[in-house]
């Protein structure tokens, strides 16, 4: 390996031997074409005419008259797919291409990952399989039906609690057995190096294109930026855009589930402790000897008990700050949201806006804050029914 | 406690090396298993501490995993494990170990407290040789011995910085992927341990989807000087679950069977 993928003390690359070589073959896969004006070129095309880049920042009108102050969003919720997730499958998908690679596995915990790689799969015309734990196939059945649709795969995962992370142990084991013709298509800013960077890079437009956007649209800087944090990817694709302006206050909200007492969360920066999980070390929910948590919360896509590396780097200096919401904050939100702006927010994504919506009063009317909404919330509309049977919420 | 080297060189065959998940499927149980697979013919042994994710397993040792965990084995009661059998029989101990179990015992502790349970050699899962010096030192530091991995798709300039990192044995694997049976076993062995043996000198174990005497036999005439078995043993655990006398006694006949078959190769070899 060329670099050793390091944020402070945290990534790496802590995999069996098998994947090394692997790795290898796509960091200087990654370093070569990201570079190159044809690859470069290709992406951007299929980034403003396939996926729908960049993507609108909307004043959310009445949302902000509820909180007291300005609330901007980061519309990724419009993408194809509808998720920002497809921002990383087009451009690993296409560096797969490049590599000469045929197939492609996933994991996927809300299924908007899986379903962003089925999409690149079928636009792409390569072999695609998506593994999903048990519990998620159940709990995101339309993101299931899509995926196959698009003629993926989807296999169903036993082990442990059925959710995102033994999606991954899986995934990691199908892909050494079949590392030389498959491309692992990763999700989130997290496993081993060089997967944080590679996913951080692809999805650096969001906050590109957001600063850009307060600039010409507000004519200043936003005062802070708050985005949901699961494995990190949307998150560390916004905060990548405002790294530099340290008057632009960065906040990771993560899922606190049924609150940070209980272990039923996976608030990993807020509670957890570092270690080595997945190629990666970074801060994990785990017990005194090192096994690891089984996470519960009530958006599938930040179930998962560790977390991208830069985002333990960015906790540990400081300069990003990491809440946690439950799960009842977040039904409230999502419902909220809906009334006053006429948009479904996906539930991951409503985290952010749970906490947007606990600075209520605390926040003086001029500030200006940016909400990253990762994903539109057509897929749990079916959870949101189970907990909320009679539309219960603020309004 | 015995080291590695003499083991080797005092045996004219390859070492049978059969591995257990320390506590599969409760720690008096299993510690029954492995003194009988001692009493049956195994030569080293090969015990892994059970952990949450398993990347580098199969489906097989991953149940036995969680088996373990279900038992409340914890690395603390591993290393007891490990000192109990050292009492029992003074066999060289590798232990296969993931990182973050490590990690959260403390390094330097962990490795300083398998050496005084009677421990012979670390082989941590998910840690490679570009990241080595993190344990390479306290390994050293109590005298204990590194083994590392070598994969089919492991290439040459790599083989050479693996195997001079290793100063136990070379642990390669016949086949791409996690652990599991496999019911042929790949070409690939034979070519792969003549690619190792290159580079050094060391000795060879080979595991990876050897589930019968006849596997284990031509993994020793491909060159191996040990042989590990791991998902097959694992299997008998599996298969008997509510009767540990017939586990016992179908691992014993099954170790029996395949120490059998190595001796009579290693008499076949030794002719030549």
């Amino acid at each position: 390996m060329k670099h050793k993928g390091r944020y402070g003390p945290y990534g790496g690359f802590y995999v069996p031997e098998v994947l090394i070589p692997a790795l290898e073959e796509i960091e200087a896969a990654f370093e070569r074409f990201k570079n190159d004006p044809e690859f470069y070129e290709e992406l951007g095309a299929l980034y403003a005419d396939y996926a729908g880049r960049p993507t609108p920042l909307y004043y959310a009108r009445r949302f902000s008259e509820t909180v007291g102050f300005a609330v901007y969003i980061k519309r990724e919720d419009l993408l194809h797919g509808g998720a920002h997730k497809i921002n990383n499958t087009l451009g690993q998908g296409l560096l797969a291409r490049y590599m000469g690679k045929t197939k492609l596995i996933a994991e996927t915990g809300a299924g908007q990952h899986g379903l962003a790689t089925a999409i690149v799969g079928a636009l792409f015309g390569m072999q695609t399989k998506v593994f999903m734990g048990c519990t998620d196939v159940q709990r995101q059945n339309v993101n299931v039906h899509k995926m196959r649709l698009m003629g993926a795969e989807v296999i169903p995962v036993e082990g442990g609690t059925g959710t995102l992370k033994d999606a991954i142990n899986d995934a990691l084991r199908y892909w050494t057995a079949h590392v030389s013709d498959t491309f692992y298509l990763f999700g989130t800013a997290g496993g081993p190096h060089p997967y944080p960077s590679v996913v951080r890079y692809f999805q650096e437009p969001i906050g590109r294109e957001t600063r850009r956007q307060c600039l010409d649209k507000i004519g200043r800087l936003p005062d802070l930026v708050a985005a949901c944090v699961g494995g990190g990817s949307n998150a560390i694709g916004i905060f990548s855009g405002f790294l530099d302006d340290p008057q632009v206050q960065l906040i990771g909200v993560e899922g606190g589930g049924k609150g940070l007492d209980t272990r039923q969360h996976c608030a990993t920066l807020a509670k957890g402790s570092v270690g080595i999980l997945h190629g990666s070390r970074t801060y994990l929910l785990q017990d005194e000897n090192g096994q690891i948590h089984e996470t519960e919360c009530i958006s599938a896509g930040l179930d998962y008990p560790g977390v991208g590396p830069e985002h333990s780097y960015l906790k540990d200096t400081g300069r990003a700050k990491y809440v946690a919401v439950t799960d009842e904050e977040v039904l409230d939100v999502f419902d909220l949201f809906c009334k006053t702006e006429g948009i479904i927010p996906a539930l991951e994504s409503s985290h952010a806006l749970a906490w947007i919506y606990r600075q209520k009063g605390r926040l003086s009317q001029d500030t200006l804050a940016v909400v990253n909404l990762s994903g539109r919330g057509d897929k749990d509309i079916g959870i949101v029914e189970q907990h909320r049977p009679l539309g219960e919420g603020l309004l | 406690m015995s080291t590695y080297q003499n083991t080797f060189s005092r045996l004219n065959r390859a070492a049978l090396i059969p591995f257990f998940v320390i506590g599969d499927p409760t720690y008096a149980v299993c510690l029954d298993l492995v003194k009988a697979a001692l009493d049956s013919g195994a030569d080293i042994l090969e015990l892994g501490i059970p952990f949450s994710d398993p990347i580098a397993d199969g489906p097989t040792i991953q149940k036995a995993d969680i088996r373990a965990l279900a038992a409340g084995i914890t690395p603390a009661m591993a290393l007891r494990f490990v000192r109990e059998i050292t009492e029992y029989k003074p066999v060289p101990i590798g232990l296969l170990v993931y990182y973050n179990l490590v990690v959260q015992y403390g390094t330097e502790r962990f490795f300083k407290d398998f050496k005084e349970a009677g421990g012979a050699s670390v082989l941590v899962a998910d840690l490679s040789i570009d990241d080595a010096d993190e344990i390479v030192p306290a390994v050293e530091a109590v005298g204990l011995q590194t083994v590392f991995m070598v994969t089919p798709n492991t290439p040459g300039p790599r083989i050479k910085a693996i195997v001079e990192k290793t100063t136990g044995f070379i642990y390669t694997v016949s086949l791409l992927g996690t652990t599991g049976e496999r019911s042929s076993l790949s070409d690939s062995i034979r070519p792969l341990i003549a690619r190792i043996r290159k580079h050094t000198d060391k000795p060879i174990c080979v595991g990876f989807g050897i589930s019968s005497p006849e596997h284990a036999q031509q993994v020793a005439s491909a060159g191996a000087d040990g042989v590990i078995i791991g998902s097959r043993i694992v299997k008998f655990i599996e298969e008997n679950l509510d009767q540990p006398q017939r586990t016992q006694d179908r691992i014993a006949h099954f170790i029996s069977e395949v120490r059998a078959a190595l001796e009579q190769t290693g008499r076949i070899e030794q002719k030549r």
